[in-house]
């Protein structure tokens, strides 16, 4: 099989879902915007130079081979890195046109406008409706009502209430690994953010929980601005309206998930979509 | 070595059978030290055989008559009793059996143990009629009952002299609990009452208050209560002038005649008349005695309850400070602190501390806590009391905060290790959703480290409560004439004095006046210490597993 048929069957358009999604970047509203973002640890850089916009309302993916540095950007989004003391940052991250690393800015409201979801399934060990309580609860939101609605709300909009409704005093350690990610989800939309970062949210996974949470990121890009890191490129076309490619630190190429996956710009991402390395 | 051999021991089997051996070896002395304890120390309350015994003195002196309990015996060379001056007769072979006999009667015959040798005993029997009276000083009485005298006059003889002394018994114990509680509860809260006044007016003058007009209403208060203690005091006296006129003959051994006040017996009993039902009765009557009365003659006899109760309090006064303060200074080292050189060296001093010899923190106690501070305490908030210390003298909170100090190595350690095994993924997910870092902490982080927490509080409880060495400096009394908790504001008395069953244990086996009397109480009192341990440790097991099911994440 020649290389230019082995792209095309991977690139089939039926699985690039989001191949007649909207394609023109430049049009887009920009919710984050990225410029000349340097990032060390120590005196190592793992970010070089990066400048991008993050379009609202979409899903963009982050893809490259591993120690990229594609979670480290997603992780500054909502100050994550924050927690490694040796980390510098150099540049700008600004959400809504507001510098989030400015020293009036608290870190702890950031993070509840940019929510995460992680690799590994993160319950707390409470009950499933103390879980997606938690953000509320530390609002300060007492009301029983009010707490009551939310919570179903947010396990409605991340496709868990049906099977949970029941067990919602249950721990949440006692469900499955999709579950407890989707549930993890849950907990994030809770707060209402406005990105949704997810990392690898479903590396951990089996196929089908996998299905659902993609399933999922496509319902929720009607409300939310996604941000997702994934190493598995059929997921990336599959969910992502937007693509980024990054290799060792540096932003190579960001387009279109269609046009990234059918026609790169870079050889280096025609080399990595289609296999040849990472 | 062939070929069999040595696929034997490369198969590992050796190995197992040493690990094996080795905990068995363990379960064996643990096993064998807790059943010699139980059997010296439970048996004592066993109502015994009561001898009565013509014998032979060995120093030719002529026939004895003896009444006793057989409380030892061991075997020893005729050889060695011969030497040691003992007429024995010929033909009775190399050894010989001779038997400690507890003869009580300390009053009449001054001794109340003496060794018999087997072959002199002429003739043995165990009367039903021997009567045995446990009594409130002097120890153990035996003899025969004779008649019951009132004001001197025999009012009852023979066997039915029996079952009259049982109800005067009834009746006097009766009395004697009322007499208790005047002395105890009521005398004793007017005492408090007057000292509390003696101090207000110190203070009053210590500050320049003392202007006429409050110096007599304090007298007004003072002779009000001075009129109350001389009507108790009547009443008091009206009490042991009931109890008084009773007494009762005794024919103790060699046909001695003895009077004996009925006040003074605590319980008359005849052992050998005794059914098993009874014996049991008796048993468990002895063995709740022990654990809820107060100690008698120079603690040799009657209960142990102020021990219990004093170590209990001082262990869970420590669990409250040791545990906060513990946790805190875990959650510093942990959790805030920069993670370097310093706090690597605070991280060995910690864990030193534990290695350091307890007595070393009584001796700190004792200069720092109650020296310095409880000096100054008393200096600020007791100037009335001085020159007689309040909290610089040894006492209950001294003694807690000293063992604090001793265990809070271990409750450190023990949080620092459960806060790192949290994994950081909880950590992130909840400082994801906007909460900070305290936030973080109360909400996930320290819930999820209790059980580690209650790890650490399991071990310092089990060595703060077998801790003896630096109590001895810092507050235990071998006799505290009241508990730390009464009746009187402010019903806590942390500055008191109180027992502990690790020293009673001490005292009672070592620097009591008649050891071979108070030996099963050693037994019985270890027995009991090891039982308050087990029953502390327990409880925190059982609820560091409460917390471990609700958090089991961890053990995944």
């Amino acid at each position: 099989m020649s290389m230019e048929m082995k792209n095309a069957q991977n690139l089939d358009p039926r699985i690039i879902g989001s191949a007649l999604g909207p394609t023109d970047l430049g049009a887009e509203d920009h919710c984050i915007t990225v410029r000349d973002l340097n990032l060390f640890y120590g005196d190592t850089q793992a970010l070089k130079g990066i400048d991008m916009d993050i379009a609202r309302k979409r899903v963009t993916a982050f893809i490259g081979p591993s120690g990229c540095g594609k979670s480290t950007l997603l992780r500054c989004f909502n100050r994550m890195n924050d927690l490694v003391s040796s980390v510098r940052l150099e540049g700008k991250i600004e959400l809504d046109g507001e510098d989030i690393n400015a020293p009036s800015v608290r870190v702890a409201q950031l993070r509840q406008r940019v929510g995460m979801v992680f690799q590994k399934p993160n319950p707390f060990p409470k009950s499933v409706y103390e879980n997606v309580a938690y953000g509320l609860r530390l609002q300060g939101i007492k009301s029983r009502r009010t707490l009551d609605d939310i919570v179903e709300k947010a396990l409605r909009g991340a496709a868990l209430w049906d099977e949970v409704k029941d067990r919602l005093h249950d721990n949440a350690l006692g469900m499955s690994g999709g579950q407890q990610q989707r549930l993890v989800i849950a907990r994030a939309i809770a707060v209402e953010p406005e990105v949704l970062l997810l990392d690898e949210p479903a590396s951990a996974l089996d196929p089908i929980s996998t299905l659902k949470i993609e399933e999922l990121i496509d319902e929720l890009k009607e409300r939310y601005t996604i941000v997702i890191v994934t190493h598995n490129m059929q997921q990336a076309a599959r969910v992502s309206d937007y693509t980024a490619f990054m290799y060792l630190g540096k932003l190579i190429e960001y387009d279109a998930t269609s046009k990234i996956f059918t026609n790169p710009g870079e050889k280096m991402t025609e080399d990595y979509v289609t296999g040849r390395y990472g | 070595m062939n070929k069999h051999m040595a696929d034997w021991w490369q198969s590992g089997v050796p190995w197992i059978w040493l690990n094996a051996a080795a905990v068995s070896a363990s379960l064996v002395m643990v096993v064998g030290l807790l059943a010699l304890i139980a059997y010296n120390g439970l048996g004592h309350f066993w109502p015994h055989p009561v001898w009565e015994l013509e014998y032979r003195a060995a120093d030719g002196s002529g026939m004895q008559h003896l009444i006793g309990e057989i409380t030892d015996e061991e075997e020893t060379s005729v050889e060695r009793m011969r030497h040691a001056g003992a007429q024995l007769p010929e033909n009775i072979g190399e050894d010989l059996d001779r038997f400690l006999l507890k003869t009580g009667n300390r009053d009449v015959s001054g001794l109340d143990f003496r060794w018999i040798l087997g072959p002199l005993i002429v003739k043995r029997d165990k009367p039903e009629k021997l009567v045995v009276f446990e009594r409130t000083e002097w120890g153990n009485f035996y003899g025969f009952l004779k008649n019951i005298k009132q004001d001197g006059k025999v009012v009852s003889e023979g066997e039915a002299a029996w079952s009259e002394l049982q109800s005067r018994l009834d009746e006097v114990a009766a009395v004697r609990k009322q007499i208790r509680h005047i002395e105890k509860s009521e005398i004793g809260a007017v005492n408090y009452s007057i000292e509390q006044l003696r101090l207000d007016r110190r203070r009053l003058e210590l500050d320049g208050d003392d202007t006429p007009e409050r110096l007599a209403e304090l007298q007004r208060r003072r002779d009000a209560l001075q009129a109350e203690f001389v009507g108790l005091q009547k009443k008091l006296d009206a009490k042991y002038r009931e109890i008084a006129g009773d007494s009762v003959t005794m024919t103790a051994m060699n046909a001695q005649e003895v009077d004996i006040p009925v006040a003074k017996i605590v319980r008359a009993y005849r052992p050998n008349g005794m059914n098993a039902l009874q014996k049991a009765g008796f048993y468990l009557a002895k063995l709740w005695e022990f654990v809820s009365a107060d100690p008698r003659e120079a603690n040799t006899e009657g209960g142990i309850f102020p021990a219990i109760f004093g170590t209990v309090t001082m262990v869970m006064l420590m669990s409250i400070i040791v545990t906060p303060f513990g946790v805190v200074a875990a959650v510093y080292l942990r959790e805030y602190a920069r993670q370097g050189a310093l706090t690597r060296l605070i991280r060995i001093a910690v864990n030193n501390l534990a290695g350091v010899p307890s007595i070393v923190y009584g001796v700190f106690g004792l200069g720092f806590f109650i020296y310095f501070l409880g000096g100054n305490i008393d200096q600020l908030f007791y100037p009335e009391a001085l020159p007689s210390p309040t909290f610089g003298t040894p006492g209950l909170m001294w003694a807690s905060l000293t063992l604090a100090l001793l265990t809070l190595p271990v409750v450190i350690v023990a949080t620092e290790e459960g806060l790192a095994r949290i994994p950081s993924s909880i950590r992130e997910g909840s400082l994801a959703l906007g909460a900070t870092k305290a936030e973080t902490l109360w909400r996930t982080v320290l819930p999820m480290a209790s059980p580690a927490m209650m790890t650490g509080l399991i071990l310092a409880v089990a060595r703060a409560a077998g801790e003896v060495a630096p109590l001895m400096l810092v507050g235990v009394v071998k006799l505290a004439p009241s508990l730390p908790l009464d009746g009187n504001p402010p019903f806590i008395h942390l500055d008191r004095k109180f027992m502990h069953l690790g020293f009673h244990i001490y005292d009672v086996g070592f620097q009591s006046p008649n050891v071979e009397a108070a030996r099963p109480l050693v037994y019985a009192t270890a027995l009991l210490l090891v039982l308050v341990i087990l029953v502390l440790n327990l409880a925190a097991i059982s609820i560091r597993n409460r917390l471990r099911e609700r958090y089991r994440e961890l053990e995944q």
